[in-house]
């Protein structure tokens, strides 16, 4: 790609540099083998990671999931999911900085609702304030709302992160004009976080001009998620490239030929 | 003396037990892990300048796989 656009196209995220802009979590594997091997296949760079205690009766010889991906291979994105609250979710990250020795680029969730998953934006914004305060790079899941999107950039969130449709739905997109609108305003990255079921579905997501896009489930719960995670490589990079591009406009009541229309053969 | 790790109680045959000390009791030396006593993180270089006293609440946390 970098060839056609004559020019370096890395998705920066507080000053840090990837090239592949598909950011994938690490859940609903059948293993962690299986784990490694989407992700290889995908060529993700960023990694999602939950933080949970410890299981003190696991073998002490069983590899842990840190063991399948290391730090020198992988930028890690901590997260918050099943905070409900933001005190929660700042007491989560803060172990997660002293467990990964000081990282400090984050995801920050916190869940409203146990059914929907759906984002408690109030509690998120208060967290997100103390997070960024305290140190931290912060990735933030939101709602598609464009003003709270604004909110969470303006006290320094270093990328907005809003649903396409609630976690682990399959759902795709379901309001493409939120999301342009987010776009738009932000200065930013702007990364679909939730929602994507299919390939299509993270095309139309780069298409609209989002920086990247976090998907778990889409993979994990494919039937092949390796073939599933080398189509989603392939649908953000063509979703990229057709943004850059720059599409043709909409006729909506005039059709224009492909062919000549002079030197018909009458 | 009881503590309480990761919502169980554990009983030790000592007065108080440095992190280290607990570490290698649990069998996770050599693991990346987290520890909280009380509500506050325990920073790795106090692992062996600290006690954990009976009654003290432990959370001993790590990475696994999430979206």
């Amino acid at each position: 790609m970098d060839k056609i656009l004559e020019k370096n196209d890395d998705l920066i995220i507080a000053g840090r540099s990837f090239q592949s802009r598909l950011l994938i979590g690490t859940g609903k594997y059948n293993n962690f083998k299986e784990t490694r091997a989407a992700i290889d296949e995908s060529q993700s760079q960023i990694v999602t990671v939950a933080i949970r205690r410890i299981n003190l009766g696991q073998s002490p010889d069983k590899p842990s999931l840190l063991e399948f991906l290391p730090q020198n291979e992988f930028t890690y994105l901590p997260n918050t999911a099943g905070c409900f609250t933001g005190d929660e979710a700042i007491r989560t990250l803060r172990l997660a900085r002293e467990l990964l020795d000081g990282h400090n680029l984050v995801k920050l969730e916190v869940l409203g609702d146990p059914d929907t998953l759906y984002p408690n934006v109030v509690e998120t914004i208060n967290a997100a304030k103390i997070l960024i305060k305290d140190g931290f790079d912060v990735m933030v899941y939101t709602s598609d709302d464009p003003i709270i999107a604004s909110q969470l950039e303006d006290i320094g969130c270093c990328a907005i992160m809003p649903l396409a449709s609630l976690i682990g739905s399959g759902m795709g997109i379901l309001n493409p004009w939120n999301l342009e609108i987010i776009i738009d305003k932000a200065n930013v990255p702007v990364i679909v976080d939730a929602g994507v079921g299919t390939a299509s579905d993270a095309s139309i997501a780069m298409e609209l001009g989002c920086d990247g896009v976090l998907m778990n489930t889409a993979i994990a719960l494919a039937d092949n998620p390796i073939l599933m995670a080398s189509a989603m490589k392939k649908a953000i990079e063509s979703g990229r490239e057709a943004f850059i591009a720059g599409r043709m406009d909409k006729k909506l009541y005039k059709a224009s030929p492909s062919s000549p229309v002079k030197g018909l053969i009458k | 003396m009881k503590i309480h790790i990761n919502g169980s109680i554990s009983e030790f045959k000592v007065e108080k037990i440095t992190p280290e000390e607990l570490i290698i009791k649990l069998n996770l030396t050599g693991k990346r892990f987290a520890i909280e006593r009380n509500g506050e993180i325990i920073p790795k270089k106090d692992f062996d300048g600290i006690y954990i006293n009976d009654g003290d609440n432990i959370e001993i946390i790590g990475a696994v796989g999430g979206g």
